[in-house]
């Protein structure tokens, strides 16, 4: 059994110091950097069999993002959803074995990589369509206005997202009935392998949504902590009742679209130019500069964060495919298809 | 018993629902001035602005947004005003609220009901006039009910209520005014899946739905005349549909006759002959017919609307046709 890291929230005592929170940070997204990469391993040893999306050099959006949430609080995602689930507070294992199509993954090897979610943890889904999850966010909060509770959603989305009209028409029905919701535009540059500056008029999604009257912030997405203080602030506000709020996080992509995608649209130089500023490797100089943690402690956590996600590996290797019969449960009560699929 | 039009019995059942579960809520452009058709007449003044809620002309989110509202355990009415609107909302139905549950190996269930009133009325043209029944029939996941009577449109609508799929209502625009009996009974569900006997006959068995069964009990009325005695079965649901009822009649007929309004190709009859014909292929005594629109857009003009409608002389003549003796019984 994999040895789980801390959920988000979990480790930070309102007393906690700085350093802890944001040894709490490095931890988080060394864990959803581990998972992509192992998840990378598994495509090319066609255990992951389906697309995945990773979401290596975006960790801080993800990790800033959720830190700032509650447990019962929701968060819905997109496609490039892993580091999404996991800063929410869902385990390695199940993760892993989803990703493998295998029994005890979190939506019994139906939905894969593309459609991971962990409703214990209020994750309540990625989603395979680009933008179709921030309607469904939208009405996730509405659900909250009626019920009355002190909830809030958290809906990650993508600067493609912007260019579909979903994002109007979310935006819009939030701001009109003034929903508990943060919207994250999580702009890694690239709508699918097109870079999205290409293909977007006007300035920019803040722009778009301070258009509707929604305040936006907009922050560097490499930097873990501006995320963090960002996120903060509208945080209160949305559980405050000030109605929605919205995240513009700058942030780039490693990798391609998909694992499988070379990215050849773009130089190797650009690449290596972004490395530089990838969030993990910041915050390591930050806390090594700063806060004095020592080489060997910051060592110390990446190991111990790989073994659990080498243990989730090999858990999800050796479990078994799910009983063929499985495929005709979850479709529906009336008119199950046990009964008739035909 | 009390007499309610179709659309009255809608509104009983949408209120009567809403009393018993909080939970329940409805949410549509112009809801708070009673719906397009009146539908939803006085509901805001007994449930509030939250709970009859007003929306946007954004079919997308409307849907979408019902869907994660769904998922976060209330039970959302949705109207769509007019089937052909839910088309901008196809994602968010087919992709999403019918999706959801499998995808996420059964962490959530989408409790809503999607009204989505179908077809043709008041020279409304192409795009106001579809019957798209059966897309949705061909949805896993969806549940598609087309109710024809007041009786079924409140029973019906209670069960689609109650019901923890997501379920396509698709009233029929014509039936508005129809009047029936109702039974006052508040606990008194239609089942989903149950077709009705609208009317018994031994000589050929017409199946049939939503508005269609009007027209057939018409045809079956002139067709009695002239000593053939139909009987006409409203299958009320689409899916689930009541392959037993449906089999059990034809069994006895041995003659299908099945009238829709929508297309004919690729339309549900040809789900029903087919099912007719793998199950009781060497007992009909003729092949079976359907009486459906044309795969031609519904024109403004009547002249041109005329072109698509199935009436009661339509499916007399293709009853007659199916009757004519065949060689075995000439013999």
């Amino acid at each position: 059994m994999a040895r789980e890291m801390p959920v988000p929230g979990a480790s930070m005592q309102p007393d906690a110091s700085r350093a802890g929170r944001l040894l709490h940070f490095y931890r988080e997204m060394l864990r959803i950097r581990a998972f992509e990469e192992a998840a990378i391993r598994g495509m090319k040893e066609q255990l992951v069999l389906g697309a995945i999306h990773p979401s290596i050099g975006q960790e801080a959006v993800a990790v800033g993002v959720c830190a700032n949430l509650e447990k019962d609080d929701i968060v819905l995602s997109t496609h490039r959803g892993h580091g999404h689930t996991l800063a929410k507070g869902a385990q390695l294992q199940p993760m892993m074995r989803e990703l493998f199509g295998k029994e005890g993954g979190f939506c019994k090897g139906k939905g894969g990589s593309m459609h991971i979610a962990d409703f214990s943890v209020g994750m309540l889904g990625a989603n395979g369509v680009v933008g179709a999850n921030i309607v469904i966010a939208t009405g996730a909060a509405h659900a909250i206005k009626l019920r009355g509770s002190r909830q809030i959603v958290a809906c990650f989305f993508g600067d493609g997202a912007t260019n579909r009209g979903p994002f109007l028409e979310g935006l819009n029905w939030a701001a009109v009935n003034a929903l508990p919701i943060l919207f994250v535009c999580e702009n890694n540059g690239f709508a699918a392998t097109t870079r999205s500056s290409a293909m977007s008029a006007g300035a920019g999604p803040a722009a778009r949504a301070r258009s509707l009257g929604i305040v936006a912030t907009d922050v560097d997405g490499n930097d873990v902590c501006e995320v963090d203080e960002a996120a903060a602030a509208l945080v209160r506000e949305v559980r405050n009742g000030a109605g929605p709020r919205f995240l513009h996080v700058r942030t780039y992509r490693l990798t391609g679209h998909t694992a499988a995608d070379p990215a050849s649209y773009r130089s190797q130089d650009e690449v290596e130019e972004r490395l530089r500023q990838e969030p993990i490797g910041r915050l390591r100089e930050w806390l090594l500069r700063e806060h004095r943690v020592s080489v060997t402690a910051l060592d110390e956590d990446a190991r111990s964060i790989r073994e659990a996600v080498a243990a989730a590996y090999a858990d999800a290797r050796e479990a078994p495919w799910p009983d063929a019969a499985r495929a005709f449960e979850d479709v529906q009560d009336v008119g199950d298809p046990r009964q008739e699929a035909y | 018993m009390a007499v309610l039009t179709y659309l009255e019995a809608s509104r009983q059942a949408l209120i009567e629902e809403m009393r018993r579960d909080p939970s329940v809520w409805a949410v549509g452009e112009d809801l708070g001035r009673g719906g397009v058709f009146g539908q939803y007449k006085g509901l805001v003044e007994e449930f509030g602005a939250q709970r009859i809620a007003d929306a946007p002309i954004s079919e997308a989110c409307i849907m979408g947004a019902a869907t994660g509202a769904a998922m976060m355990g209330t039970r959302p009415v949705v109207e769509m005003r007019f089937s052909d609107f839910a088309l901008c909302a196809t994602d968010e139905l087919v992709n999403q609220a019918a999706k959801a549950r499998y995808m996420f190996g059964g962490q959530t269930r989408v409790p809503l009901v999607v009204r989505q009133p179908i077809g043709m009325w008041r020279s409304s043209a192409a795009q106001h006039s579809q019957s798209l029944e059966a897309w949705y029939a061909h949805i896993p996941g969806l549940v598609v009910v087309c109710p024809a009577t007041p009786e079924d449109n409140k029973g019906l609508l209670k069960s689609a209520i109650r019901c923890d799929d997501p379920v396509v209502y698709m009233e029929h625009k014509l039936l508005w005014p129809l009047e029936g009996e109702v039974p006052d009974d508040d606990e008194r569900l239609v089942p989903i899946g149950k077709a009705r006997l609208a009317r018994p006959g031994s000589d050929l068995t017409l199946v049939t739905w939503s508005a269609t069964v009007h027209v057939a009990l018409q045809a079956a009325a002139l067709l009695s005349q002239a000593g053939i005695e139909v009987e006409v079965i409203d299958l009320r649901t689409l899916w689930p549909w009541d392959k037993s009822t449906v089999l059990e009649s034809v069994a006895r007929t041995r003659r299908l006759l099945v009238a829709h309004e929508a297309v004919s190709v690729a339309g549900f009859g040809a789900e029903i002959v087919a099912t007719v014909c793998e199950n009781l292929h060497g007992s009909l005594l003729a092949a079976p017919a359907r009486v459906a629109a044309p795969r031609i857009h519904i024109g403004y003009a009547p002249s041109l609307e005329e072109q698509v409608r199935v009436t009661p002389k339509r499916l007399v003549d293709a009853a007659t046709r199916l009757m004519q003796p065949t060689m075995e019984e000439i013999r």
